[in-house]
């Protein structure tokens, strides 16, 4: 089995995908010769021209827009935007159009969409580059989530969306994009709902997303030390949203921390935590803990080291669950 | 002053526009009195009075030709050629409805009718018609998109950044401003710097007319001159068309312009008595034109019945849909 980094498994999925299928559109900024603005793209545009491969304006609103009128249209299209902390110049068309036209049109049209954007935590770049912003998505009926932690989930669930009908809001992180690890070069899909367990353990269930997976499994190595077993599970996609791989981990375990890089309030963590109650109480020995993303805005330099979360805090938290 | 018959419409076709105007003008009445009534919740936006620019737009274009339009979208969805029974049980959010119930007024669509939707968040379809116009053009299919939107419209971001990028790619896409003269209660004059909307597309080199949107002769006209620009592959065309919203926003809206100057100013300008008299003037008898009123009436009256009688949808279908797999 060969490696990839999670940037060239994303590359070569797009562009095995672009060979496949004749009308799949690639809409974005700088995406096209200067190969987008995290290496994503590289190659592509050499390969399938200016049309398909389609740099455009600075105006992320009208280009999600466009990308919607290319999927109603029967066109399927991929859709970047550079950082994440940019959906929120295009959040009207992701939240009140993509999201909704299959629905409000009595099932007329369907909206095979794929906004790409990474999460640049843990990079320094200051308020307005840091974010991650994927709980709002959760809250709105009708969009897909992905938030892959690695190669082979990357390339697995990435083939999913491109394979299928609805609006997919497909999350990626900076920070992740130069790990690698085992990636077939068979053809292979990962189903959205499935949350994935990258590590056994029997005492805590750690669920971590996106960025904090790899702090997460440090962590749990550390507590192995201890003679801690730390089950870490990384759910993979919040829409749909695998309660039931959660809450299995949990009636084995009897203890959940939630761990991930975005804002405390209104987190992911808030609402499986309140999922995990509803559906796993009974079983739980200690409180849910959370460990997430200070509330507030991520300075610039080194301060922002302090606002996600590290190893030693995830071990703090495991230690303090089991005493 | 009215516009000639320069695309040479015989008498039949020019009383087709007339009839479709009417078909309009009287679903529309039926709709506010159904909304009165309680038999629509929400709200719903009137068209009466912009009757003469969807009508003669889409007289110009083709079954396959795409249309998308706002809130006040009703008009468009007929002149397009959606079944009055369909657009009257989605009105009503019947099972029956083109939406299945699930639109409502200000959500219209019929694909098949090439009918793309309504949408009721204001300037967010015209991006989408772009996206759809590009498809056109990546395809090399010979099919125009057309936008109706209003002078509000025009003051949002996704405007310009549409008129930029359909510009710059040279899409297929006809710009249709309804300039009616007020966004709920900020008259133009307040919310425009420059008289002529048309002037901004202008800016981004665009083709780009403004035309009397109440007689339908120079819209047909106006649209037919875009339709050939934009089907040649010759790019986008703007067509603003200056009118007079006569009913109030929506029907859930306070105010309406009773002796009030537009309301003199509307008893001139109201494109259906206008284009009767020309079209007496050319020799078309009343009673033929009584008609057409008589057929209209009747098709929505069981445009009206048939939803009445339609079903809602049942409330364990409601997260039916939510998405397509």
């Amino acid at each position: 089995m060969r490696t990839l980094t999670m940037r060239d498994a994303i590359n070569e999925i797009l562009r095995e995908e672009m060979r496949r299928q004749s009308e799949l559109t690639l809409l974005g900024q700088d995406i096209g010769a200067y190969g987008g603005t995290f290496g994503v793209y590289r190659g592509l545009y050499d390969e399938f021209g200016p049309e398909r491969v389609r740099d455009g304006p600075l105006c992320e609103s009208a280009t999600v827009g466009f990308g919607i009128g290319l999927a109603i249209s029967g066109m399927r299209c991929v859709v970047e935007l550079e950082f994440m902390d940019f959906v929120t110049v295009a959040m009207d068309q992701i939240v009140n159009q993509a999201a909704k036209l299959h629905y409000f049109m009595g099932g007329q049209v369907t909206v095979p969409l794929i906004i790409r954007t990474p999460i640049v935590s843990r990079m320094g770049m200051g308020p307005q580059h840091s974010q991650s912003l994927e709980a709002w998505f959760m809250h709105v009926p009708g969009l897909k989530i992905a938030i892959p932690s690695n190669a082979y989930d990357a390339k697995g669930l990435l083939l999913t969306a491109l394979r299928g009908k609805d609006p997919v809001l497909f999350i990626e992180n900076v920070k992740l994009y130069g790990t690698s690890c085992d990636v077939p070069s068979e053809e292979y899909s990962i189903p959205f709902g499935k949350a994935r367990t990258l590590r056994g353990g029997k005492d805590i269930t750690l669920v971590a997303l996106s960025g904090t997976v790899p702090v997460a499994m440090a962590a749990a190595e550390i507590a192995a030390k201890s003679g801690i077993e730390v089950e870490v599970i990384d759910p993979r996609t919040l829409n749909p949203f695998d309660d039931e791989g959660i809450a299995a981990s949990l009636r084995k375990t009897g203890r959940l921390i939630i761990a991930h890089d975005a804002y405390r309030t209104c987190g992911v963590a808030a609402e499986i935590s309140q999922r995990m109650m509803e559906t796993a109480f009974d079983y739980l020995n200690a409180p849910i803990t959370r460990v997430t993303g200070l509330d507030v805005p991520v300075p610039s330099g080194a301060l922002h080291q302090g606002v996600v979360p590290n190893r030693e805090n995830l071990v703090t938290a495991i230690e303090s669950l089991l005493n | 002053m009215n516009a000639e018959n320069t695309a040479n419409l015989s008498t039949d076709a020019l009383i087709d526009l007339y009839r479709r105007m009417l078909l309009i003008r009287i679903f529309e009445e039926q709709a506010i009195e159904l909304f009165a009534k309680g038999f629509i919740t929400g709200t719903t936006h009137p068209y009466i009075g912009q009757e003469a620019i969807s009508v003669g737009v889409c007289a110009a274009l083709k079954k396959e030709d795409q249309v998308l339009a706002t809130y006040r979208g009703h008009g468009a969805a007929l002149a397009k050629g959606c079944s009055p029974s369909s657009l009257m049980a989605e009105l009503l959010t019947r099972t029956t409805g083109c939406c299945k119930g699930r639109g409502g007024s200000m959500h219209l669509c019929d694909v098949q009718q090439g009918f793309l939707g309504t949408n009721a968040i204001v300037a967010a379809h015209i991006p989408i018609a772009g996206g759809v116009a590009l498809s056109n053009k990546l395809r090399n299919q010979p099919l125009v998109t057309t936008c109706f939107f209003g002078d509000g419209a025009s003051c949002e971001g996704e405007f310009f950044e549409t008129l930029n990028m359909a510009a710059l790619w040279k899409t297929p896409l006809i710009f249709v401003c309804e300039n009616n003269g007020y966004a709920i209660s900020v008259p133009t004059s307040m919310s425009q710097a420059t008289p002529d909307i048309a002037d901004r597309a202008r800016g981004f080199g665009i083709l780009s007319t403004v035309v009397d949107g109440n007689d339908i002769l120079a819209v047909h006209q106006a649209a037919i001159d875009a339709v050939q620009h934009a089907r040649n592959g010759q790019g986008p065309v703007f067509i603003e068309c200056k009118t007079v919203r006569w009913e109030r926003h929506s029907a859930f809206s306070a105010g309406r312009y009773e002796n009030s100057e537009e309301a003199q100013k509307w008893k001139r300008v109201d494109p259906l008595p206008r284009f009767k008299r020309k079209l007496m003037a050319a020799g078309v008898s009343e009673s033929r034109l009584e008609e057409q009123a008589k057929q209209c009436q009747t098709e929505i009256t069981s445009a009206v019945d048939f939803a009445l009688k339609s079903p809602s949808p049942t409330s364990e279908s409601i997260y039916e849909g939510i998405f397509a797999e």
